[in-house]
């Protein structure tokens, strides 16, 4: 579904990503951990189209399309969803339009026609009572005076409204309560199905207890260095990451 | 060619309505006929009128409203708020439109062509005759309008709906209301003027409007101008505040071809305090204009200003916002903001926030922004496979958005982000969302 090869990114001159490879399986659920200052988060925002990253070589593709190539809402219609480690807020913009003229464009991709308002209103009243959240979330503005644990609730309903093919997740569990934690991975988890793929970046195994990874991979200064399942979280939350670098320095 | 040659045509088209009304009504339009006669229209080289030329508007000819039939009309532009509501059509109260329901006691809403002589220790207290040429040709040749005459802690609880509807004339219509608000001790009522016309209306309305507040009297007033693309707009806004008052102004000013309002506030004592909440939208070649004087002339008074431009085509649009603290007005705080959004390379803004402190102890500030849409904002949409114009789209309605969302009444607020909506650009696409 996604394949990453030999990429290589650089920001302001600095290069981040140093030839990292990547493949996902439709179907799988994978998490990326890895130290702080990684490179976790450029993958992803690279991967989303997000400005100011420029990528020197390797390519990324999605269903054997040019993602470099795709404009970011191209990305996100294609069926490639980012769920932001820091959700902005956006005044005067209220969810419910979000949701609506995002349901839409993609409804509007796949050749259907816009969604009736009372279907929508079904639809979304059902995903937020999914992710225990108030109607009123809806007339409020994008995470506009949000708690951090309700901003990422609402990176979910997206994903929920949206049902993406490929859901990239940075750090949807920092900043979460072990309540808000179990309501998000929930909602990640009642996504899981054989046709769509799951990526999670993270730097704690916790989440990893509720949301169960097919496979771990370690991502250090710009690389995967070392790949494995479930397991691994276990040795890394024992061993933490220096062995595994020292071992690939090897 | 200057505009003074124009005043004697502008008093000859008004002369018939100046000899209206009861005597003391005839010597007031009289003087103000004379102070016409020598202020004549503002012309450019005026300091508060530089931007805004009236020479097309002052060429025109005009002629008096007489009582049409457009209740159709009236319907198709109502906002159907709830509560009283009165209706002019061009300009002339229509009875058969309006329903003044059950007033509680101690409230009085009069037409005033009707009842000029309620109106006799009211009229003209507010507003200066030569605040503007345009002030005076109203005072000499008001034609209607309304008396709100709130007594000693009366409460109003629903609001006054005023529209005025302007039709399509051969003949374009010089409409020239007169709204008179007077609110006693703890008084508190919401008034609003709403503004419209048919498609092909080409009047002209001259508006003005005093607000008298005594003591703790709270006025809610919403100026909403939806004219039609033909007509011209000059309205202004004067308000006179005592001890611990409140006054909270939305202007939203969406329509005509040129619009011009003026709001002056007097901040006469201790804990008097307004807000004034602006929005304006242009589009096409229209040039909308929005002047406000706040005097602080008392100490521990506050004011509040905030007001929002959204420019686009070849739309001009003016703010200047002044605040002026006087001597010995200590312990005031006036906040001051006006931001732009421009969507068009031949758009223009031309703004102007100023302050004049003549106090030491005062807390002030003042600022005014000509901007660009959040990059980061304009990703997180995009990300959700919003494509860029919608989400241009979703961000310049927010920044509208800020000042909508402050409007309380629910048909009015929903009704006012519909029209703002419609007439952002076709391709944000917005209709449908919102
Ligand atoms: N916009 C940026 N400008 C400059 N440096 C950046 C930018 N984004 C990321 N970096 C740098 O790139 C490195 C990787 O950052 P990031 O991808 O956020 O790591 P992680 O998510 O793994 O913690 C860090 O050294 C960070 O300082
Ligand atoms: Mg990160």
């Amino acid at each position: 579904m996604l394949e990453v090869k030999d990429l290589r990114v650089s920001v302001e001159d600095k290069e981040i990503l140093k030839g990292l490879n990547l493949t996902i399986n439709p179907g799988e659920v994978h998490a990326i951990m890895g130290p702080n200052g990684a490179g976790k988060s450029t993958l992803s925002a690279v991967i989303a189209g997000r400005d100011g990253y420029e990528v020197t070589a390797g390519s990324i593709t999605f269903e054997g399309e040019n993602v470099l190539e795709m404009e970011i809402e191209e990305r996100a219609r294609a069926g490639m969803l980012l769920g932001f480690q820091y959700p902005v807020e956006i005044p005067g913009v209220k969810n419910v339009y979000l949701l609506k003229a995002a349901l839409n464009a993609k409804r509007k991709h796949l050749g259907l026609p816009e969604i009736e308002a009372p279907e929508f209103m079904k639809l979304v009243r059902e995903k937020l009572q999914f992710m225990k959240m108030d109607n009123s979330f809806l007339h409020r503005s994008v995470n506009e005076g949000f708690s951090g644990g309700e901003k990422k609730r609402n990176e979910i309903l997206q994903m929920l409204t949206l049902e993406p093919k490929l859901a990239l997740l940075d750090e949807i569990d920092s900043g979460l309560d072990i309540d808000a934690l179990k309501v998000v991975s929930e909602g990640v988890n009642s996504l899981r199905d054989a046709g769509r793929s799951i990526v999670m970046v993270t730097h704690y195994q916790r989440l990893l207890d509720y949301i169960v990874p097919d496979h771990i991979h370690v991502l250090s200064d710009g690389k995967i260095i070392k790949s494995g399942d479930k397991s691994l979280a276990l040795e890394l939350e024992k061993r933490g990451y220096d062995w595994v670098i020292e071992e690939a320095a090897q | 060619m200057s505009l003074s040659e124009y005043t004697d045509q502008w008093l000859s088209a008004v002369m018939p309505q100046v000899s209206e009304g009861p005597g003391w009504l005839t010597d007031l339009r009289q003087g103000a006929v004379e102070q016409f006669a020598t202020q004549g229209l503002p012309h450019a080289r005026l300091e508060n009128w530089k931007y805004t030329d009236v020479k097309a508007l002052a060429k025109r000819d005009f002629s008096l409203p007489k009582k049409v039939d457009a209740a159709e009309l009236v319907a198709e532009k109502s906002l159907g708020v709830q509560g009283l509501r009165l209706v002019f059509v061009d300009g002339l109260f229509s009875p058969e439109l309006s329903d003044l329901g059950d007033l509680p006691k101690g409230v009085n809403v009069l037409p005033l062509a009707d009842n000029a002589n309620a109106a006799k220790t009211v009229l003209g207290q507010v507003a200066a005759a030569n605040f503007s040429g345009f002030t005076a040709l109203n005072l000499a040749s008001w034609q209607d309008g309304v008396l709100i005459d709130l007594a000693n802690n009366a409460v109003l609880e629903q609001p006054v709906y005023l529209q005025f509807v302007s039709t399509a004339q051969e003949n374009a219509v010089l409409i020239q209301p007169r709204i008179l608000i007077k609110a006693g001790v703890h008084a508190q009522a919401t008034v609003i003027e709403h503004y419209s016309g048919a498609e092909e209306a080409a009047s002209f309305s001259n508006v003005v409007t005093e607000v008298d507040l005594a003591d703790g009297a709270r006025i809610t007033h919403y100026k909403l101008q939806q004219e039609s693309a033909k007509q011209y707009h000059v309205a202004s806004l004067h308000v006179q505040q005592q001890r611990d008052s409140r006054f909270t102004s939305h202007n939203i000013c969406l329509g005509g071809k040129l619009a011009r309002q003026d709001i002056q506030v007097e901040l006469n004592a201790e804990g008097a305090e307004v807000y004034l909440d602006g929005l304006y939208l242009g589009n096409g070649r229209q040039h909308l204009d929005n002047h406000t004087l706040v005097n602080h002339n008392a100490p521990h008074t506050n004011s509040n200003e905030d007001y929002k431009g959204i420019l686009n085509d070849r739309s001009r649009g003016v703010f200047n916002g002044r605040a002026v603290v006087h001597r010995n007005a200590q312990k005031i705080e006036a906040h001051q903001s006006n931001a732009n959004l421009l969507l068009s390379d031949k758009a223009e803004i031309d703004t102007k926030p100023e302050l004049e402190i003549y106090a030491d102890d005062v807390k002030c500030s003042h600022g005014s922004t000509t901007g660009q849409l959040d990059e980061s904002a304009l990703f997180a949409l995009r990300s959700r496979g919003i494509d860029e114009a919608m989400a241009r789209g979703l961000l310049t309605l927010a920044f509208a958005n800020e000042v909508i969302d402050r409007i309380e009444i629910p048909e009015v607020h929903d009704q006012i982000e519909e029209a703002v909506a419609g007439r952002l650009p076709e391709k944000f696409n917005l209709k449908g969302l919102v």
